[in-house]
């Protein structure tokens, strides 16, 4: 760990500046790091690494949505970046050429004048020999003075001619120092520290001339400066060698050079900003239409239909500007076509119902007037009079569903949502529906209600659900229980109302939510019910951001189950009850043993036997909301798409006692108590149902689902039916 | 303060074959029914007549309904019952915060009207003396008074019964559908929308700040309950 809080401390540091730090501390470990985990954000290691590595992101995070999000950004930088790579370039290669150029020719001059140096120092010491041979021969080995000034006379006869141009300095070879023939030059200039001591060396190696790059050091406060120095070795009057050297300042050649270097840096700066400035003017040109589409373009989908691209010129700009208005105008026509259609809609049946409604009323009122008075009547009259006041009834609740679904056609039915507790509004329906239920002989048991189940809902709808749920229960459960489950978990909460009745074959859990869809069509006319109760439930349902189901099996009863989202804005996830009850092949099994099966039900029975193991392990228990081996809430076939399938095939030759009108609004004498559920039929559109479906298909269960609402159940859902088979 | 009232009601509608039903209908339970079928008359015929109720028809020639509506209930707290052809959200409660105290949606049933307008003619039957207090309101139940500091405030029967339901039994949180049930007489689940619009009317008169009721407290997810005192 000690690692780790020694990495933050070294990281901060480097980490500090808002700008990319693992690029500069590459190499190193924790360079690494940051290179590799930094900037691509996959770091593996200890929590504090990551941490850390979080922190040092942070401030990075901003730059680093710039760079991704903005292209006008990204080519100026990059051109700047390839602009001055370019002019480095250039410049060092322009400079270079110059100096070669500047240095070439002084060499050559500084050469040809020292070569004619090193002549007339040989020349005149050869002169002073034959003048004073005599004294030079004289003298026992060491330097007489006439040599120590001969070669000061050298030395400033030398330097005269140069007019400041060069100096001459002399110095002694080899190691003979301290003799009287010491360093001597002209101009001020420091003998030994202006001659590299490697020229020294290869001079007294070789004897030849040889030259070199110095410093021209000066004993008086002059500054030092670049120069040229070419040196040979001579002799003296006397014979012995020493050292001739031409040193030649360069400042001239390095003030051009400076001058040329200086002119090229601003150059390049210049042309280093001014492509960057062209960059952005060139890259704006064509950015900021595409920035104005894309504002345009959101704007257009907020809703704004009216707002247009400016177009100027011709260029392909202008095109993408011109194909764009278009389009926008071509939208905004079908919008507002539509709109239109949906006023007209909404208004027509605002207006329908208030035209029809007034005479309906009046021709109620009367109608009730007459029943009122029919003892009064003769038998046939009396009769008439009930006739025209039940159908009346009828009439009106037909009108009541016709204008409901149509308002929500037309888009026009508002939610009204707020927090209410479901347990009212079942225990309301629950008491509406004891009446019928009495009739019917059906006890309604409610599970589920010691806990408040509280959602966000409108209680008007949710309660004309609910209400079309249980009453279509208790009309079509022989007389049996009707369990309404009441739960909440998670964002949602749910209601399923389940009866043990006829049940729905295979297919028809998505058919009953179809507008005036009926089981038998033989036998519609003899139940009551618009045929559009369970449309406008389902579309109250979706109203809710909620799904209304359908499980049913031919004979074992089916379940309805409404989910609401508990917040109105609140995707649903999944149900707290599943749609499948649990008690679903208690039912099942002696069915499936009493009763022969078609061909084709063999892959039913092996779910079937599957499903059976699971649940004997698991409890039992109504109230429990998930069990441990989770089951499917929602059918795939159960989607939309299969839906509209499963509708557009035939409706089945049912004789079986399988009636479910899809509506339950009104009480009718449903005279299929005495049906057989599990006649052979029941299997034969099973089986087919079976082939239709493929492996796909989880069981006998299906379930109807809620339009959009349905794909999002799909992903959970459908997961959990792949996991039991 | 008849226990069981059988009063004058003003018909405003512009159907005449409806008001003539209307009229068989209310003369034979008793009441006497006067009419107008215009909207710009139906202020004037209001102060003749001076009816017990108000049986008032949305869609008017003239004056809509609505307008009448407010009207009326700028100079009486007379129950008014709106005729709606539809029951969509904003007609309802558009009519509701007008001043209507209840509404019923066409087509009805003869008995469905008679019971609305019985629940609404329907007055104190226990008119004991009492004195009740709501937050720093005093209210005389048979006077049919409300007084803050002495001030009296005026409110119209259905607003006034609706306080003393909450004021009666300031510990208990009513949900809407019992104050529907006490209040309005609904003996089954009706509109709530009723109880909201009303309950907002009642407290733009008696809270001093009806942003911040203390008067009339909303129990969220439940319902109403009366403010302590």
């Amino acid at each position: 760990m000690s690692g780790d809080s020694a990495a933050s401390a070294s990281g901060r540091s480097g980490g500090r500046p808002g700008r990319p730090v693992g690029r500069k501390t590459r190499g190193s470990r924790w360079g690494r790091l940051l290179d590799g985990g930094l900037l691509q954000g996959g770091v593996q290691g200890s929590p504090v690494i990551r941490l850390f590595v979080r922190w040092v992101r942070r401030p990075l995070l901003p730059v680093m949505r710039l760079w991704r999000r903005n292209i006008q950004l990204k080519v100026v930088v990059t051109t700047l970046l390839m602009s001055l790579g370019v002019v480095l370039l250039l410049g060092f290669v322009v400079i270079g050429q110059v100096r070669n150029g500047l240095l070439d020719a002084k060499v050559k001059a500084s050469q040809s004048q020292a070569t004619g140096g090193f002549a007339v120092a040989k020349q005149q010491a050869e002169e002073a020999v034959s003048v004073t041979g005599d004294d030079g021969a004289a003298a026992d080995g060491r330097p007489s003075q006439s040599v120590i000034q001969w070669m000061s006379d050298l030395v400033e006869s030398l330097s005269s001619g140069g007019q400041g141009a060069f100096d001459v300095v002399t110095l002694p070879a080899g190691d003979e120092s301290g003799s009287g023939r010491g360093p001597r030059a002209s101009g001020q200039v420091n003998p030994t520290a202006s001659v590299p001591a490697a020229l020294r060396e290869r001079i007294d190696a070789s004897g030849s001339a040889a030259q070199s790059y110095t410093r021209i050091v000066y004993d008086t406060k002059k500054d030092s400066q670049p120069g040229l120095v070419i040196g040979k070795q001579v002799n003296d009057p006397n014979r012995d060698p020493y050292q001739l050297y031409y040193l030649f300042p360069l400042t001239q050649e390095e003030k051009s050079l400076s001058l040329v270097k200086g002119t090229l840096a601003t150059a390049g700066l210049f042309v280093v900003v001014l492509l960057g400035a062209i960059a952005w003017l060139v890259v704006r040109q064509v950015v900021t239409p595409v920035r104005m589409a894309a504002g345009i373009a959101e704007r257009l989908s907020a809703g704004r239909l009216q707002e247009r691209m400016k177009v100027t010129g011709e260029d392909d700009i202008a095109r993408l500007g011109e194909a764009f208005n278009k389009m926008a105008q071509n939208l905004q026509l079908k919008i507002n076509q539509l709109e239109d259609l949906s006023r007209m809609q909404r208004r027509f049946v605002s207006d329908v119902s208030h035209e029809l409604r007034t005479p309906l009323t009046t021709v109620r009122m009367a109608a009730d007037v007459i029943h009122e008075a029919r003892e009064d009547f003769d038998p046939v009259t009396a009769r008439s009079a009930e006739l025209l006041a039940d159908q009346l009834d009828r009439f009106e609740s037909l009108l009541a569903d016709l204008l409901e679904i149509s308002r929500f056609d037309a888009g026009a039915a508002a939610l009204e949502a707020e927090p209410i507790d479901l347990r009212e509004v079942v225990r309301r329906v629950v008491s509406g529906a004891e009446p019928l239920a009495e009739r019917k002989g059906t006890r309604i048991r409610v599970v589920g209600d010691q806990q408040p189940v509280v959602a966000e809902a409108d209680a008007r709808r949710v309660e004309r659900v609910l209400r079309n749920l249980v009453v279509n229960a208790v009309e079509h459960g022989e007389g049996k229980d009707v369990v309404v489950k009441l739960a909440a978990a998670g964002g949602a909460v749910a209601v399923a109302v389940r009866d043990y009745g006829v049940g729905l074959k295979p297919g028809e859990a998505t058919r009953v939510f179809s507008r005036f869809w009926r089981a038998d069509p033989a036998r519609a006319r003899t139940t009551g019910g618009t045929g559009l109760g369970l449309s406008i439930a389902l579309e109250d349902a979706r109203l809710h951001g909620g799904w209304l189901q359908a499980w049913g099996e031919p004979g074992g009863g089916s379940q309805f189950r409404l989910t609401l989202p508990r917040t109105a804005d609140e995707p649903l996830r999944g149900s707290p009850i599943p749609l499948e009850p649990k008690d679903s092949r208690r039912d099942r099994g002696p069915d499936d043993a009493g009763l022969p099966r078609g061909g084709g039900d063999g892959e039913k029975r092996a779910t079937v036997s599957a499903r059976q193991a699971g649940a004997d392990g698991a409890t039992r228990d109504p109230f429990a909301l998930r069990p441990a081996t989770v089951t499917p809430t929602a059918d795939p076939t159960a989607l939309p798409g299969n839906g509209a399938r499963v509708v557009a095939r035939p409706a089945p030759p049912a004789r079986t006692g399988g009636t479910r009108t899809a509506s339950g609004t009104q009480s009718g004498n449903a005279d299929d108590a005495d049906g057989v559920p599990e006649a052979v039929d029941g299997a034969g559109p099973g089986a087919d149902d079976d082939r239709d479906r493929g492996p796909e298909r989880g069981a006998g269960a299906a379930g109807g689902e809620g339009g959009r609402s349905g794909t999002r159940d799909a992903d959970t859902d459908g997961e959990a039916s792949r996991g039991r088979r | 303060m008849m226990s069981f009232m059988k009063g004058r009601v003003l018909v405003v509608d512009d159907d005449s074959a409806l008001a003539e039903m209307l009229g068989i209908v209310l003369r034979g339970e008793g009441f006497e029914p006067s009419f107008v079928a215009d909207g710009d008359k139906a202020l004037a015929a209001f102060r003749e007549a001076k009816p017990d109720l108000v049986l008032l028809d949305l869609m008017l020639p003239g004056r809509d309904g609505i307008e009448v509506c407010r009207l009326i209930r700028a100079e009486s707290g007379v129950p008014i019952v709106m005729l709606t052809a539809k029951s969509d959200t904003v007609d309802v409660v558009v009519g509701l915060e007008s001043g209507a105290d209840d509404y019923i949606v066409k087509p009805f049933k003869p008995k469905e009207l008679v019971a609305r307008i019985r629940a609404r003619l329907r007055r104190s039957e226990e008119p004991a003396p009492e004195q009740l207090a709501i937050g720093d309101l005093v209210i005389d139940v048979a006077g049919h008074s409300v007084k803050r500091d002495g001030q009296s405030i005026a409110l119209t029967p259905l607003e006034f019964d609706l306080l003393v339901a909450l004021a009666r039994k300031p510990w208990q949180v009513f949900t809407r559908e019992v104050l529907l049930e006490q209040v309005w007489g609904y003996r089954h689940a009706a509109d709530t929308r009723l109880v909201n619009v009303h309950v907002q009317r009642l407290r733009s008169k008696v809270e001093k700040d009806p942003e911040k009721p203390e008067i009339v407290v909303t129990v969220r997810g439940v319902g109403y309950k009366a403010g302590p005192s």
